[in-house]
């Protein structure tokens, strides 16, 4: 009896040990990251053949049964017209960009130069985020194929999301319909900024929240294109996000807000592009940019397996 | 020796189930919640001591995969399993509705909780748009799941059990 009311008080003890203990890596992780970082590294250098290869599997057995639900050679062949379209869809998207600003990029072509092709690396997404409250996944690529944090991620000609930290085989990358991410955004059409927040509320919907859309000529309406914005910090300009749904007012009349539809479909986006290519952000100083003097160029987004 | 091997090997099985395979059965964007299942069943079936241990570990692995903030999951799982275990020879572990009543509300604390400091205090409030979106479809997704995953869950202990020699009364 004496035995088991020790091993009780022994299980508490190290109960509130083991507790003060979480609360200590919360306090230390949460204010410098950099301290469990080495640990990450060598968890995931671990951890992602694993996943490779159960996520592998995982996309053979679905694959399996996808076959009770439709021919073999009919589903190849409406992924590669799938690829297809969002091949043509990101190319029209690019002409259609194009022969808007044409005008002005001729008298800005070094500009255009400095955008035209992104180099790319193709990565697979391998593991997701264990809960349901967050849109983090893994992806099988890292530092050894030259990923870094804050590179932006794209698929099927849109924006996916940003890389949030590697490891020399693995990466994490935060969607943009994250309830975390915000992504400094313009309307193409008119250049007029706005930004994207992603929105858990939105899963059902599938859209993004748009916010803050500065407008004044009231310019902008529902199904323009929306792309990242030159002003971003993180994010290269240019890069196709969305189409505005839905616009409103906001109670200030100086803003509107609204919804838009993602171009990628995250629920079943599998491989990703990862632009080799960090925003050169100059604090301060970008935040004068007059909006009518410079403007986004040529996306260049990779057009290549998009499998959706 | 053995139990433990065994158990690590299952908490890391869970931890990548959860973070693969989960994905492809997702029902309308819900994940069921594994780990939750592993850490009470058996905090159910070994007491306050192993559902503490599991429950530290597979939080701990999860926030250092997963997350920027490490310690978040683990200090929650590592609770649920240290509560759970209350019902340790309390109630018996051959009885599916046990696990079932604990693993649901073990759920719904765990995304009340997740909401509360991740979510409310960003000034997200309409907590019942989560409670009715996230929380319960995946309590309910997670009660499907236990049905299937406590039998196998049952028959691992059990074999432990017997390996260990000791009868079931000996904690671990």
């Amino acid at each position: 009896m004496k035995k088991k009311a020790n091993e009780q008080l022994k299980n508490k003890y190290m109960l509130a040990v083991l507790s003060a203990l979480c609360v200590l890596l919360i306090v230390v992780s949460f204010l410098d990251s950099s301290v469990v970082a080495p640990v990450k590294q060598v968890s995931g250098f671990l951890i992602t053949p694993i996943q490779k290869g159960i996520n592998g599997f995982g996309s053979w057995l679905s694959g399996l049964t996808d076959n009770f639900e439709d021919a073999q050679t009919l589903r190849l062949e409406n992924e590669e017209l799938q690829a297809k379209v969002d091949s043509l869809t990101e190319e029209n998207s690019q002409l259609v960009q194009d022969r808007e600003e044409l005008r002005r990029l001729q008298t800005l072509y070094d500009l255009d130069k400095q955008y035209d092709e992104y180099e790319k690396v193709g990565a697979r997404v391998i593991a997701k985020e264990p809960g349901n409250w967050f849109q983090l996944f893994t992806i099988d690529k890292g530092s050894d194929d030259g990923i870094e944090p804050d590179m932006n991620v794209i698929s099927g000609g849109g924006l996916v999301g940003i890389v949030t930290e590697t490891g020399p085989n693995w990466s994490t990358v935060r969607a943009i319909i994250d309830d975390n991410s915000n992504v400094s955004a313009m309307v193409s059409t008119t250049s007029d900024q706005c930004i994207i927040a992603g929105d858990l509320r939105l899963i059902d919907e599938g859209s993004l929240n748009l916010i803050q859309l500065t407008d004044v000529d009231n310019k902008v309406h529902v199904g323009d294109k929306v792309v990242t914005s030159y002003i971003s910090e993180k994010f290269l300009p240019g890069i196709l996000v969305g189409y505005i749904n839905e616009l409103n007012n906001d109670a200030n009349n100086l803003t509107k807000s609204g919804y838009i539809t993602p171009v990628v479909d995250f629920r079943h986006v599998q491989e990703v592009l990862v632009i080799l290519e960090k925003k050169v952000y100059v604090p301060s100083d970008s935040k004068s940019v007059q909006p009518d003097t410079t403007d986004e160029t040529d996306s260049g987004d990779g057009t290549e397996n998009p499998a959706v | 020796m053995k139990r433990k091997i065994t158990m690590a090997a299952l908490i890391l099985l869970f931890l990548l189930l959860q973070s693969t395979l989960c994905q492809k059965i997702s029902v309308a964007s819900i994940k069921p919640n594994l780990l939750i299942i592993l850490i009470v069943s058996f905090g159910l079936m070994r007491g306050r001591k192993s559902g503490m241990m599991i429950g530290f570990f597979c939080g701990l692995l999860a926030d250092i995969f997963f997350e920027s903030i490490i310690g978040f999951n683990a200090i929650i799982y590592m609770w649920v399993g240290y509560l759970s275990g209350y019902f340790y020879r309390i109630f018996y572990d051959d009885d599916i509705k046990t696990p079932l009543f604990l693993i649901s509300v073990s759920d719904l604390a765990y995304g009340i909780i997740q909401y509360c400091f991740r979510f409310l205090l960003r000034g997200r409030i309409q907590f019942f748009r989560y409670l009715g979106r996230v929380i319960l479809p995946e309590v309910f997704y997670t009660l499907i799941v236990t049905i299937i995953c406590y039998r196998i869950l049952y028959l691992i202990n059990q074999r432990l059990n017997l390996s260990d020699n000791r009868g079931v009364d000996y904690f671990v």
